[in-house]
């Protein structure tokens, strides 16, 4: 295993480590999504590379939204904003246990004085469709990760598997750095001529979110907002396959895809608004499931997808 | 006779269901073994988070050899059979034996099958059971195709023989060969190592810090455990199945003792150890003087230099992270309840119980009703029974409820002390979930008992009502339960309620709920009119009948002919009310078959009464069972039978039924005289004792009838040519039967 490395002083020297790491390792350092997301799983680079045949291996930071987890940036602990790190290697190593916990060595955790435990949780998305056997790892009694083997996604079985590793990046920092409350873990390096602590630049973001999710956001728009990016994702996978103005053969399955985040989004916003009963929530989750089907059968006609390219 | 050693190493395996996977691979494997001629001395199974492993001692070197003696074609058959049992038995025709039999010459083969190496039997049967393992859940990985619990990484399987030389037996299963080696703790180990035998692979493991054996693993924890808290003047609270657990979470336990910041001390303890348990699988630690829950023990899985001080530093902080948030549900529910708990009351109505159900705030109106109704019933106070009803269910709107729902009602509890209620409804919020189990209490305050029965009835027959009643082992709402705990609060009391009232109002009342959108004012008032004649009067025929009758000459009677609202409830609810007695009834036999009533003495006390007094039921069955085990009893139920069977053909022949009028002036025989006098003193104290319920002496009554109707069939031939004789003889057996009947419907008992 690696040599014991020093603490990390910041929370984005963990991030940096991270990066560091997976990348030593092989991995496509990926940028963030550009859309809003409730996990990383959402990020394409999973859920749609995660389908067909093609190998894969990709790490990157995921910032992800769940409004209903909003405080006003006061609880210690939730955060309606927050990092996820994410990574995928598909078909799953079969040292993936040992490279993750190489990783937790990376950013400081000595194994010889902490328990880590494998602790069985099984992961299930009903939005996407997807669900996969693991854990989530506890380090000292508490979870720092979630280790997920891919059944299946948007209803496909995975052949072949996809090893997923998540890492709740805040959750995970605060307890390497000794932190109890997010708002106080230094965001750069406390020695920084400018240092910055997590608060100094996510609390008042947390706080003007906190009130338009909970109290102000507009459901009517966001009713009609969730119906528009149905019907888009719907009649982007309907077009035909056929591109007149270039002659190929073009299925959009990353533009439907992202109306199909669009709704899953807007839904958790609806949902933090408290405008959706219990037995209207379960039929939009299946809606957004739909969606999320259609894409991953749509991915998988591509190249990406594991389709011999015809030319 | 050598010994085999299996270990099958994956990554971690759910700790709840390695013990039974052990026991699974034990017994596939030998049964493999065997059926494949390998019978064994010994086995021994065990599992630890990251393998199974097998050990089997006494196995012979190879299976026997079988010798199989097969019978051909005769010798004079066509030459094709030959050919065919030839090819079949493999052998040539100069190896068959011809023999002579009855029909002629026939030709014999001698099939033997030679013993394999166990070695190869070895592999055939591991490989059989790893590719069908029954995991309740399992996976595929990598690129792979076999599916296991999680990532499958080594096989270990040797054969030991007796000069203790070890050989690897040859298998490979998608890619991974079985080998000899495996690996130790995953942190503290030092690495593979290869092993001999199962006395080597146990000893190295050790060394190599992996307990092997569970049981080992969880007596090490308790006895840890004991000692810390015992040290430091406390005391563990006992919990097997989290031992069991905390014991599959770890190859080499070690127990670290830590303690809860006193600003959680002031939470109710189940909250702490409930907490404690499902986040983290803790342990909590009593201290004895104070009666609290002050400490706790975490089981780690490595042993460190400092001790476990970094580890339980951070399970501290866990900890403390989980309990500010009950801390802070608490607070927040305790102030709701100390303003009355009406804010979680007002939330029901946005809550749904069931999509036709409606609301739990509908269903804690009719509840409430119900218990007012069942109050007088248990001698409970209407008024108490009412405000428990009402407040019974509010804490399912607490924040500590929903965070943990198998809090509920111990919660309510606490929260109505909170809200200064009396002590008997801050009671029935806890109690009125009981019993839950067959081994569960039953509530015994007056209050609780109504609360119990109104909550249970409802749900009964809110399920009979809308048509969801269990079926086969689908049971998705616990009716059955439900049903098990009425009848479990009727008879452990010894209540005398007649339950079905109850169960007609509550019928009625569901039906009025489900209808209420569709149908008019005047129908939905008309019900709730005879909801009320069925609380006074009890029979919701009758009372049905008379509200219809008044209702019909008034302004706007509601319509009452076929296919009309009131019509449809009319004709639904006697027919649900008695399909769900049926169920209490079926509930009521498992139950009393489990204290040792036989079904068939049940099934003759149920229809008597209107079989829904549950105590004087199960009151008569006693009696009955008992008088059966008698010499007189068993008799006289031969001699009921042969009256009635003698009665019924001759019923059936004649096409008349034999039903009064038997005159003692027309007996002819002593015997028949004596009949006459012993059935009109057996019927006065019959009846007499069925007044008084003493069912002992309706019994012992009933069998002192076996004498005379034994010596009536000796002497008396009931077929005679005087008709006037014969007939007054078959209303005499009538006479038996009628009897009989009220004491126990005897037709139903067996044999």
């Amino acid at each position: 295993m690696a040599e014991k490395s020093e603490k990390p002083r910041s929370f984005q020297e963990i991030i940096l480590r991270l990066q560091a790491y997976w990348s030593s390792k092989g991995c496509a350092i990926m940028q963030p999504y550009d859309m809003e997301v409730g996990a990383g799983t959402f990020h394409p680079a999973t859920t749609l590379r995660s389908l067909g045949s093609k190998p894969w291996a990709a790490a990157y930071v995921q910032p992800s939204r769940r409004p209903t987890d909003g405080r006003y940036g006061e609880n210690p602990n939730r955060l309606q904003h927050y990092y996820q790190y994410q990574v995928l290697i598909k078909p799953s190593p079969p040292d993936l246990q040992e490279l993750y916990l190489g990783s937790l060595e990376a950013i400081g955790i000595d194994m010889d004085l902490h328990d880590i435990r494998f602790v069985e949780d099984d992961w299930e998305s009903p939005t996407l469709g997807a669900w996969g056997l693991g854990w989530e790892v506890w380090c000292d009694g508490m979870e720092v990760s979630q280790f997920t083997y891919f059944q299946q996604v948007g209803g496909h079985d995975c052949t072949p598997v996809s090893g997923e590793l998540t890492y709740g990046l805040e959750r995970l920092a605060m307890y390497v750095l000794g932190i109890d409350h997010v708002m106080e873990m230094p965001f750069n390096d406390p020695d920084a001529p400018i240092p910055l602590k997590y608060g100094d630049v996510f609390r008042q973001t947390e706080e003007e979110y906190s009130r338009w999710n909970f109290d102000v956001a507009n459901t009517e728009v966001l009713l009609k907002q969730f119906e528009e990016a149905e019907a888009e994702c719907e009649a982007i996978l309907t077009h035909p396959v056929d591109d007149p103005k270039t002659g190929k053969r073009i299925i959009m399955a990353h533009p439907a895809y992202d109306q199909c985040i669009k709704a899953s989004h807007i839904f958790n916003l609806l949902d933090a608004r408290g405008v959706i009963s219990v037995t209207e929530r379960q039929a939009y989750i299946g809606r957004v499931r739909a969606l999320a089907k259609q894409c991953a059968d749509a991915f998988v006609q591509t190249e990406a997808g594991g389709v011999e390219c015809s030319a | 006779m050598p010994d085999l050693l299996i270990e099958l190493f994956s990554e971690e395996i759910p700790a709840r269901m390695q013990r039974r996977a052990a026991d699974d691979l034990k017994a596939r494997m030998t049964d493999g073994l065997v059926e494949a001629g390998l019978t064994y001395g010994g086995a021994a199974a065990f599992s630890t988070p990251r393998r199974l492993a097998l050990a089997l001692e006494g196995l012979p070197a190879e299976s026997p050899t079988v010798v199989e003696e097969r019978k051909g074609p005769r010798v004079d058959a066509p030459e094709k059979a030959l050919e065919g049992f030839l090819r079949g038995a493999g052998v040539s025709k100069d190896e068959l034996e011809i023999r002579d039999e009855k029909k002629g010459q026939v030709y014999f083969a001698k099939i033997t099958k030679p013993g394999r190496p166990a070695e190869a039997i070895v592999a055939e049967v591991l490989e059989g059971v790893i590719r069908n393992f029954p995991w309740p859940k399992a996976m595929r990985w990598g690129a792979g195709s076999l599916r296991w619990v999680r990532p499958l990484h080594s096989i270990l399987c040797v054969l030991t023989d007796d000069a203790g030389e070890a050989s690897v037996v040859d298998l490979e299963i998608d890619g991974i060969r079985a080998g000899n080696t495996t690996q130790g703790h995953r942190f503290m180990g030092q690495g593979r190592f290869a092993v001999t035998g199962f006395g080597d692979y146990a000893a190295k493991l050790k060394r190599d810090k992996v307990l092997l054996n569970p049981e080992e693993r969880e007596a090490h924890i308790w006895q840890e455990a004991e000692n810390l808290a015992f040290a430091g003047g406390f005391e563990v609270v006992e919990d097997k199945g989290l031992l069991a657990e905390v014991a599959g979470l770890v190859e080499w336990p070690v127990a670290l003792m830590g303690e809860i910041g006193e600003e959680f001390l002031g939470l109710p303890p189940e909250v702490l150890q409930t907490s404690m348990k499902e986040h983290q699988k803790f342990f909590s630690v009593k201290n004895p003087k104070s009666g609290r829950i002050e400490r706790f023990i975490t089981v780690a899985n490595i042993e460190t230099e400092d001790h476990g001080a970094t580890i339980l530093a951070g399970n501290q902080k866990v900890l403390a992270a989980r309990l500010s948030d009950a801390k802070f549900f608490w607070e927040n529910d305790l102030r709701v309840a100390r303003d009355g708990m009406g804010a979680w009351i007002d939330q029901l109505e946005h809550v749904t119980f069931e999509r036709q159900l409606g609301t739990q705030a509908a269903r804690i109106a009719r509840i409430r009703a119900l218990a007012q109704e069942i109050a007088p019933a248990v001698g409970a106070d209407v008024e108490m029974a009412d405000a428990a009803a009402r407040v019974a269910k509010a804490d399912l709107s607490s924040e500590m409820v929903y965070e943990f729902p198998e809090l509920q009602g111990l919660m309510g509890r606490y929260y109505a002390e909170a809200a200064g209620l009396p002590e008997d409804v801050a009671a029935a919020c806890e109690e009125h979930y009981s019993p839950l189990g067959p081994s569960d209490e039953v509530p015994t305050r007056l209050v609780s008992v109504s609360v119990a029965l109104a909550d249970k009835l409802d749900t009964l027959t809110g399920f009979w009502a809308i048509d969801q009643k269990p079926t086969g082992s689908k049971d998705p709402f616990a009716l059955r339960r439900a049903a098990l705990g009425v009848i479990r609060i009727v008879l452990d009391n010894g209540y005398r309620i007649k339950l079905d009232r109850f169960i007609d109002g509550q019928l009625l009342r569901h039906k009025i709920g489900l209808n209420a959108k569709k149908a008019s004012e005047g129908e939905i008032d008309t019900l709730e009119e005879v909801l009320d004649e069925v609380a006074d009067h009890g029979v919701f025929g009758a009372a049905f009948q008379a509200v219809l009758d008044r209702v019909k000459d008034r302004d706007g009677a509601p319509e009452t002919g076929d296919g009309s609202l009131l019509r449809t409830v009319g004709d639904a609810v006697p027919d649900l009310s008695t399909d769900l007695l049926a169920f209490f009834h079926d509930r009521l036999k498992v139950y009393l078959r489990d204290q040792g009533i036989r079904h068939d003495v049940i099934d003759a006390c149920l229809e008597l009464d209107g079989g829904d007094d549950l105590a004087l039921i199960v009151a008569r069955a006693r009696a009955l069972q008992e008088v059966l085990a008698t010499e007189e009893g068993e008799n006289l139920v031969q001699g009921f039978k042969r009256a009635n069977n003698i009665l019924r053909q001759a019923e059936e022949k004649d096409g008349v039924e034999y039903s009064f009028g038997a005159d003692v002036k027309f007996a002819e025989a002593p015997e028949e005289k004596a009949l006459f006098a012993a059935l009109d003193r057996a019927e006065r104290a019959i009846a007499a004792a069925v007044k008084e319920e003493d069912f002992g002496a309706v019994m012992a009554a009933m069998a002192g009838l076996r004498a005379p109707i034994d010596a009536f069939f000796e002497a008396v031939q009931i077929n005679t040519d005087k008709d006037i004789v014969r007939r007054n003889r078959l209303n005499l057996l009538n006479r038996i039967r009628v009897i009989c009947l009220q004491a126990a419907d005897l037709t139903r008992i067996e044999g």
